[in-house]
């Protein structure tokens, strides 16, 4: 791990020398802070656990931490142009160029997603299965994402148990269709009106609270109704979890071989890929209608009452606006698009268990939130794909094992670096990858405002 | 009868953990006022420190007990103290002044970064240490249809609620007698203020994240003295239920942080010992949302006052 940030921002005559010094120090630290980690490892062994001790890596880890110190002083910290300034500067407008061509890059965007099935299976016709399941798991964090962030991003509620509303809709989905014999398409909407109904119960109470409050309240509710699906034996099925859930039909027609299926109907010859790309336009569906709803809200009252919530309760509250529908609703359409989703998980699944619906699920989505740019619909778009497909091509560098031997698993290290990855998004751009915040309802003229001019609605 | 006392000392030597871990939770939230939601971890790190200095001190051949057990605890507060400045230097400080949320984003990432560098680095199944101190005293002795109940208090919890008692006395002593402390309840006031009147501010906050990660270590320690086995998630629910004993105190009172801990932990175990002990978990987080909604400003803190 590489050590803090620069003391302050001035520019040192003697660069090299005090550059030295520092990379010295942050070695110092690395290696007291490795000591106990790299240096030693305690495993179980016969007759108890035994010490181990691994210098090599130690010391290697403390000469890449000054190594790279040294090189990022020299770079970056210590010098009058910093390589990283180019960057910020090109990446922010990008960002800016993002925001502003926000309709044109969206519309980019949506026809290369309709074609996407198309374009994979002409061009990779090989991993064609592989690379349309990772399609369909960006998509739903997309569609997740765009759900979290009518809470977060417009209304300004951060909520840390979102993902208590997509277990509520795959388990009311797989528990809807063991128990009635419900298909995907009777189930999803009352799916999705059983986690608003939740939305609405865990919101209630919840609502006098504000900013750090509400996001540890809303995290003890989210691993409240996992501890309770685990621990629901009877109903539940608890850890083992529900399988069998049905797969979603088209109009009817079954996606499987045989008679009366898609394949048998339309006269064309059945290959088992015909599910996946059918599951990809359901889910790229789901996540459309999310954006399209999303976006005609905010032109409505109740999108800008949320707006004005976020940037200013006390005001709304002396302008007459209902802050707690206002926020109840934010609550309820949120976890109705995440309810969505999670029928979507149950069905595309075919098994779910609690273990799928953990915290990191929360933070993940709220990570995507966040870094794309609170309240930017495209950021959200932008995140989804880094986060969620960096964490999947990680798991395929196959060439790295060569490097570092066979032993060398890259999927270990993943949660490392998408942790790492946030840390470092979030000091580097605070206020997300696509950080322009435009006011939605204006009088007579658009005027831009940058985002780090305008706080963060906390009420002060 | 005897029962409710064995729960009521196995609560108390609980709660002192946790007691101890909810002190940083609320000196933080004090001081700069955001959740450091990496501390869970820091606790977590505190553990494994001490147990590898454990390790290492059995393997190197001391023999005597207490002097293990001090140089364990002098040894896990330093190091772990560095990775509480180390946090707060890389994930906190340069967010300073940000808008609300980006702190709160970073201290999940810390977490999570925490957790899985302890998971690559030490391996991921957990690490039993066996019962180190063994004994105890029988406080009273009863006997029921089901045979005779022994109320004992063992040696491991005196020891865990001595020093949880001496740890809190320097600490408040600290607190309210040095210029650190002075500097600290400064800052906790008004920090541009303080600034203003020649308090380093940078330093005072990074010395609260020290002090906070050093007392975490003592629960990591005692933690797995107690329990005898841990591992890298071991952080998440402790972090939760510290938390969730530094808000019933009232946060940024740290008497409330010790009561709070205290009654957390005997919520716990009288949960466990009289109802389901798989639903303990959902009785701590049930009493932060409840405390929260209708005593958001705890049982010792001060309500706070909103200003426009």
């Amino acid at each position: 791990m590489a050590a803090g940030m620069p003391a302050n921002g001035r520019v040192d005559r003697n660069a090299i020398g005090e550059s030295l010094k520092d990379a010295a120090v942050a070695a110092g630290l690395a290696a007291i802070l490795g000591f106990f980690f790299l240096a030693l490892r305690t495993d179980i062994a016969t007759g108890g656990l035994e010490l181990t001790t691994r210098w090599q890596l130690y010391f290697l880890a403390v000469a890449i931490v000054f190594a790279g110190r040294m090189v990022l002083n020299v770079l970056v910290f210590r010098t009058e142009r910093p390589v990283t300034k180019t960057i910020l500067s090109a990446s922010s407008a990008f960002g800016a160029r993002l925001g502003a061509l926000g309709g044109w890059a969206g519309r980019i965007l949506f026809v290369f997603a309709v074609l996407l099935p198309f374009f994979l299976s002409y061009f990779f016709p090989q991993q064609q299965r592989q690379y349309i399941d990772l399609a369909i798991l960006i998509m739903t964090y997309i569609m997740l994402g765009w759900g979290l962030n009518i809470v977060v991003g417009l209304a300004g509620l951060l909520d840390l148990g979102y993902v208590a509303f997509y277990a509520v809709g795959a388990y009311s989905f797989a528990l809807l269709a063991q128990f009635f014999h419900l298909g995907f398409w009777t189930a999803l909407p009352l799916a999705g009106i059983l986690a608003a109904f939740w939305g609405v119960i865990l919101g209630f109470p919840v609502l006098r609270l504000r900013g750090d409050y509400l996001a540890i309240v809303t995290l003890a509710f989210g691993e409240i109704i996992r501890i309770v699906l685990l621990n629901w034996y009877t109903f539940t099925n608890g850890p083992d979890g529900i399988s069998g859930i049905p797969k979603p039909t088209f109009f009817g027609l079954q996606l499987a071989r045989g008679e009366g299926s898609f394949a048998d109907f339309f006269g064309i010859e059945y290959a088992p890929i015909h599910r996946f790309i059918y599951l990809y336009y359901i889910i790229f569906l789901l996540a459309i209608v999310t954006n399209l709803v999303t976006i005609r809200l905010r032109r409505l009252p109740v999108g800008r009452a949320w707006e004005a919530l976020r940037e200013d309760e006390i005001a709304c509250r002396s302008l007459g606006i209902n802050t707690r529908n206002t926020k109840l609703t934010a609550f309820a359409i949120g976890a109705m698009f995440g309810g969505f989703a999670g029928s979507f998980f149950a069905t595309r699944q075919g098994f779910i268990s609690p273990e799928s619906f953990t915290f990191i699920e929360s933070a993940t989505i709220l990570a995507i939130v966040v870094l794309g740019g609170l309240g930017s619909q495209i950021g959200v778009v932008i995140a989804s794909v880094v986060l969620i497909g960096g964490l999947e091509v990680l798991r395929n560098l196959d060439f790295l094992r060569e490097i570092f031997g066979a032993g060398f698993d890259p999927t270990r290290y993943r949660m490392l670096i998408f942790g790492l990855a946030m840390v470092l998004i979030m000091v580097w751009k605070p206020r997300g990858l696509v950080a322009s915040r435009e006011p939605t309802a204006v009088l007579k003229e658009k005027k831009k405002i940058g985002a780090d001019m305008v706080a963060q609605g906390e009420g002060h | 009868m005897e029962y409710f006392i064995q729960q009521l000392v196995n609560g108390l030597t609980l709660g002192s953990i946790y007691g101890l871990i909810a002190i940083g939770y609320t000196m933080v939230y004090g001081i700069i006022g955001m959740i450091n939601f990496a501390h869970g971890d820091i606790f977590m790190v505190g553990a494994f420190i001490a147990l590898a200095t454990f390790l290492a001190l059995v393997t190197l051949g001391f023999a005597s007990l207490p002097l293990i057990l001090l140089i364990v605890i002098i040894v896990a507060m330093m190091f772990t103290s560095a990775w509480g400045w180390t946090v707060e230097r890389l994930a906190y400080r340069p967010l300073r002044g940000s808008f609300r949320l980006a702190p709160l984003i970073t201290a999940i990432g810390m977490s999570i970064v925490l957790q899985n560098f302890v998971q690559i680095t030490q391996g991921a199944r957990v690490k039993p240490l066996p019962p180190q101190i063994q004994g105890g005293v029988t406080l009273m002795q009863g006997s029921t249809e089901n045979g005779t109940i022994v109320v004992q208090l063992s040696y491991m919890q005196m020891i865990i609620i001595a020093t949880t008692l001496v740890l809190m006395t320097g600490f408040s002593l600290l607190i309210s007698r040095t210029s650190l402390g002075r500097a600290q309840r400064a800052c906790e006031q008004d920090a541009k203020m303080a600034a203003l009147v020649g308090v380093n501010v940078d330093r005072t906050i990074s010395l609260t994240f020290v002090m906070g990660a050093a007392l975490a270590a003592v629960a990591g320690f005692m933690f797995l003295l107690l329990y005898g086995v841990i591992d890298f998630y071991i952080g998440f629910l402790a972090g939760v239920k510290a938390f969730t004993a530094a808000v019933l105190g009232g946060i940024g009172s740290l008497p409330g942080a010790m009561l709070g801990g205290i009654l957390i932990g005997l919520i716990e175990v009288m949960w466990s010992g009289y109802f389901t002990v798989e639903y303990k978990d959902v009785a701590a987080f049930s009493i932060l949302a409840i405390v929260l909604i209708f005593l958001p400003s705890g049982l010792l803190g001060r309500p706070e006052v909103e200003k426009v």
